[in-house]
């Protein structure tokens, strides 16, 4: 008896410490993708997060005068982990698209930037969906580019391929297993930068759609959520209006590859 | 729950099923082909062979296949990769793709496995039944195809089944390098259009049917083989 009392006491402390781990301790908690999306957010080697998007995060937050946190979830599964409420929103690059608008509410864009087609070094820059017959093209799953090459490439004769995190498609590009890699254009020339990126060169950018591609990139919210969408809102207009995102902008020498939110 | 999902999807499903069957049996086949000899060679090889053999299945047995099937598709895939002459032979639209290294890792896997079960049967045929065929005038590769495989493989034959059950369940796993499969056919719908748990149950059934099959085609086996105990 005794025994099992003191079994149930620890299962119920077992318990107990899980769901004090996840439960957080901020006012809001956003989620971003689990892998690196630089430059806009990504983990240091200590774990700490940077880049463009996680200081417009903390600039919206003192902003809204809330405590914010940013946790990773694995994108594939971002939204149905805001439905499940793991997380009050989420901020990690998400296109404002028609389709995940069945699901989840967006505030208003915070920017936006080309979806480009990257390839190796010296091949046929013709990025035109019947020049693509028989190529492989890769993108990350449950991204707006996937929904691109979905659309516009496969039905010109082209495969896709899709992988749970952007370094992992543009790994395979590297090792030749794709033939072309379709992104948002800043992170691609940030891994263009890198020694893994000097095998490939940005072919061009796609032509615009915006049923597929969306207006931009913005807070994905609780359909139910409006005052705190209303609030996202207001933030993202007072810091427009203050130029944090130009500073932001410049701070990472992004200029003239972002379209940020209008001022007044 | 919304099922609105299947019409679309119903062909890429089918397609994964067949994927998911091709790699269960590819990797099977070459699986037991090479269990045959690590295990024969722990029972009667010299002893520097059989060691190599048992280190082998310690190995195999002893970490995670996920973690393998990594180890091939990124360390060994990209290795080639850095190969001019291969990349540019007719090979490298098979190198290229994650379902070659999943069956190798599959194969590679299954052989530890099946290689430990094997010895085990090499050993489980009584030996007067071996001194037997060599009294008849058999060569030694003549005992062994006549009467040492024939009796070890149908001593292991339930064992084997369950194997190949193992291994089936074991193929989602090629998910993870781009193979569309029939678990991979359903993460897909996720991604696509965030629906989750509909397809995640249906490819189970589908996995249980799969199943299924597997134990009804080796209960057929067994009976082929006549046995008197």
């Amino acid at each position: 008896m005794k025994i099992k009392n003191l079994l149930l006491a620890a299962t119920a402390a077992l318990m107990l410490g899980a769901a004090g781990a996840t439960s957080a301790k901020a006012d809001l908690v956003f989620a971003t993708d689990a892998a690196p999306y630089p430059p806009f957010t990504s983990q240091n080697a200590a774990g700490e997060w940077e880049g463009w998007e996680y200081d417009i995060l903390q600039a919206l937050c003192a902003e809204m005068n809330e405590k914010c946190t940013l946790i990773p979830i694995a994108w594939d599964g971002i939204i149905p982990a805001l439905l499940e409420k793991k997380m009050d929103g989420i901020f990690g690059s998400m296109s404002i698209t028609p389709e995940r608008m069945k699901q989840i509410n967006f505030s208003d864009m915070y920017y936006n930037s080309a979806s480009v087609i990257i390839g190796p070094k010296g091949g046929d820059h013709n990025i035109a969906p019947e020049a693509l017959k028989g190529k492989t093209i890769g993108a990350q799953a449950s991204t707006t580019h996937a929904n691109y090459v979905e659309k516009y490439f496969v039905p010109a004769g082209a495969t896709s391929k899709t992988y749970k995190g952007q370094d992992e498609a543009n790994a395979d590009l590297a090792a030749g297993r794709l033939d072309l890699v379709q992104a948002d254009g800043v992170t691609l020339g940030s891994f263009l930068a890198s020694a893994d990126g000097a095998c490939c060169e940005v072919y061009g950018a796609v032509p615009v759609d915006v049923e597929v591609l969306g207006p931009g990139v913005g807070v994905g919210l609780r359909k139910e959520d409006t005052a705190l969408r209303d609030k996202i809102n207001a933030a993202i207009k007072s810091l427009a209006n203050k130029g944090v995102f130009e500073e932001m902008t410049k701070k990472y020498k992004l200029d003239g590859l972002l379209t940020l939110p209008p001022k007044g | 729950m919304d099922w609105s999902w299947l019409p679309k999807y119903l062909p890429m499903l089918i397609q994964g099923v067949s994927i998911t069957i091709q790699l269960l049996v590819s990797s099977m086949v070459l699986g037991l082909l090479l269990a045959i000899p690590i295990g024969l060679v722990q029972v009667t090889g010299p002893k520097w062979l059989a060691a190599i053999a048992r280190g082998y299945c310690t190995v195999m047995r002893g970490t995670p296949l996920l973690i393998q099937l990594y180890l091939f598709y990124y360390g060994v895939g990209s290795i080639l990769a850095t190969v001019p002459e291969l990349r540019q032979s007719f090979l490298w639209p098979i190198l290229r793709e994650g379902y070659f290294y999943a069956v190798l890792a599959f194969a590679l896997n299954e052989a530890g496995y099946a290689g430990e079960i094997m010895r085990g049967a090499f050993l489980s045929v009584p030996k007067g039944e071996l001194e037997a065929a060599r009294s008849f005038g058999m060569s030694p590769w003549q005992v062994l195809r006549r009467v040492w495989l024939p009796r070890a493989v149908r001593n292991v034959l339930p064992t084997l089944g369950g194997e190949t059950i193992l291994t089936l369940k074991s193929t989602p796993l090629a998910a993870l390098v781009t193979v569309v499969d029939l678990f991979g056919a359903a993460d897909r719908v996720r991604q696509e259009t965030y629906i989750i748990y509909p397809p995640l149950l249906l490819v189970m059934v589908i996995y249980m049917i799969l199943t299924f099959i597997i134990t009804r085609i080796f209960a057929a086996v067994e009976k082929q083989i006549p046995v008197r105990r």
